[in-house]
């Protein structure tokens, strides 16, 4: 199973972070010439409600269509952690925002708190780029898919006339998970 | 499908729901009726705002037996009809199913399948609709149903899905289930030089000498489309020839006969199935659906434990594949039946291979898919 990844999105339904888990996946598919397969979850909430997508990115075509051991995780609500925060490999790369998740199994997981939702008021000033800014912080953490193949998946996919903020949103996200690593 | 020569074909990332409304499209469909209903709901949605684009119709039926009505009548003018629904809906479709297949009208109808019984789980996998696909509705009557399990597969299966139902004048079902509806996967979608669209046989007799069930052109008589001044009386009565109600036992017994064997004796059109890794294996899975791809995982993660496991997959899963089916039970030491319910084509597995080979199930409701692993553990017991 080399050359196989896995990650999960989960937040509270709104946030978009469903179109987050496709623009990872348009990503590999239409970039890097990968395969990927994306299910979100299908619920009543999907306003409001902890609501996750997974998406799986191989060279090869996908068979089994869920996860079973997540390299990456990106969580914007305790509520989403405690019902989504399984399936992860050890070591995986929990990126939460530490005003909206508080507690997650630091000696498991390689935790990285970014405050996603101030950056995306602050620079942004609507909440519509939170997935933005997630993703590009996703892309200073992971080297599986490259920056740039995130950023054209994510022009693609942006409603027109959002261009300029998606791409700034995403660079926001992308300096500050690397000032945080350093 | 040939692949010389093709043209370049367009890449798309779509979810099955859409892949299989993109399909009917593309297979000629201009008619939907339906009553939404998760997890199949957004066939209906975009059918709604692509058949008017292509100058087709769609309309939403109060309910889910008028929608089967709806799509019967706007089948019997000639066009190619599509329905989706999910285990509930396909519950109250029944009667109509019954009528359409026995009046022998082309439709297409698509089964979402959720878990549970009644309204069971409505956002969550299910494979237990399968024998009702069978025997669901009262009466005997021949069945096509077909079970994809990866999304090009939803798309040209689709495809022949209705270019059956014209040729044999029949309604085909499609059973995809939650996991494929909401999935999004890479697919190329073929170009339509790629494929071959069929129509069902239209009567080149004059009207006056026209009668719908008219042996004599074949076990599948030429169908004439309404308001072409051809006259055509169908009834949910067994019927004669010409579509009057009778109680003639000959007439009944020939005229169901001949129903049956349009798929008793087309088996070669319709039967479709991949195998993987069959070749020397020694211990069998039959799957099919979303199901049967952690299954081919199972049959990998056991090759590389040293079991030679190997996968049969259904692409059709009525008529129920009985030659391969016994074909392989010959081979193995035992077969495994993984479906998302507690158990419903084990028993036709049973039926169909006798004592050749030991046969157990794994069986998973409450809308979870089965994982490889689950799988693989009854590989191991068997092996």
């Amino acid at each position: 199973m080399n050359d196989h990844f896995e990650a999960r999105f989960a937040a509270v339904g709104g946030q978009g972070i469903l179109l987050a888990g496709d623009i990872i996946a348009e990503a590999a598919i239409s970039f890097e010439g990968k395969y990927a397969v994306d299910s979100p979850t299908y619920t009543a909430q999907v306003r409001g409600g902890p609501t996750k997508v997974d998406v799986i990115i191989d060279s090869k075509r996908i068979e089994f269509t869920r996860t079973t051991a997540i390299d990456f995780m990106l969580c914007l609500s305790q509520n989403s952690w405690n019902r989504f925060g399984f399936d992860l490999k050890e070591n995986c790369i929990v990126l939460i925002d530490p005003s909206l998740v508080f507690e997650v199994d630091e000696e498991r997981y390689r935790v990285y708190r970014l405050p996603i939702i101030e950056i995306t008021k602050k620079g942004l000033k609507k909440m519509v780029y939170t997935s933005a800014v997630s993703l590009g912080a996703m892309a200073g953490l992971t080297s599986y898919l490259k920056p740039d193949s995130i950023k054209k998946a994510l022009l693609k996919k942006a409603p027109r006339g959002t261009e300029e903020p998606n791409m700034k949103a995403f660079d926001l996200g992308f300096e500050a998970v690397r000032e945080l690593m350093k | 499908m040939d692949n010389t020569d093709k043209k370049e074909r367009q890449v798309v990332f779509w979810p099955g729901n859409i892949v299989a409304a993109e399909a009917a499209i593309a297979a000629g469909c201009r008619f939907f009726a339906g009553y939404p209903i998760t997890p199949s709901s957004e066939i209906a949605h975009v059918m709604s705002k692509r058949l008017p684009e292509v100058g087709g119709r769609f309309i939403q039926m109060e309910d889910e037996i008028a929608a089967m009505g709806a799509l019967i009548g706007a089948s019997l003018t000639g066009e190619k009809v599509l329905t989706a629904t999910s285990g509930p809906g396909f519950s109250l479709k029944q009667e109509n199913i019954g009528f359409a297949s026995f009046i022998e009208v082309p439709c297409v109808i698509i089964n979402v399948m959720r878990g549970g019984p009644s309204t069971g789980l409505p956002t969550a996998l299910g494979q237990s609709d399968v024998m009702q696909a069978r025997w669901g509705t009262h009466g005997d009557r021949p069945v096509i149903a077909i079970t994809p399990s990866y999304l090009d597969e939803v798309y040209t299966e689709i495809i022949r899905a209705f270019n059956l139902a014209e040729i044999l004048r029949m309604p085909v079902y499609i059973l995809l289930d939650e996991v494929l509806g909401h999935l999004s996967e890479r697919l190329e979608i073929p170009d339509p030089s790629e494929y071959e669209l069929l129509e069902r046989p239209r009567p080149t007799v004059p009207p006056e000498e026209y009668k719908p069930y008219d042996s004599s052109f074949g076990d599948v008589p030429p169908m004439a489309d309404y308001f072409t001044g051809y006259r055509w009386h169908t009834t949910g009565l067994n019927h004669d020839q010409t579509g009057f109600p009778t109680t003639d036992p000959k007439i009944c017994q020939f005229e169901e006969e001949r129903m049956e064997r349009k798929v008793s004796q087309n088996l070669d059109k319709i039967i479709s199935y991949d195998e993987f890794m069959t070749e020397d294996a020694e211990i069998g899975i039959f799957a099919f659906g979303s199901t049967a791809r952690a299954a081919m995982v199972a049959v990998s993660d056991a090759r590389e434990k040293g079991i030679k496991a190997g996968l049969l997959r259904a692409i059709t899963l009525w008529p129920f594949p009985e030659e391969p089916v016994r074909k392989f039970s010959k081979q193995v030491k035992g077969i495994v039946v993984p479906e998302a319910n507690l158990g419903q084509m084990i028993y036709e597995v049973e039926r169909v291979i006798g004592c050749n080979c030991p046969v157990v199930g794994v069986n998973k409701v409450g809308g979870v898919p089965i994982y490889p692993g689950e799988i693989l553990a009854k590989i191991e017991e068997l092996a």
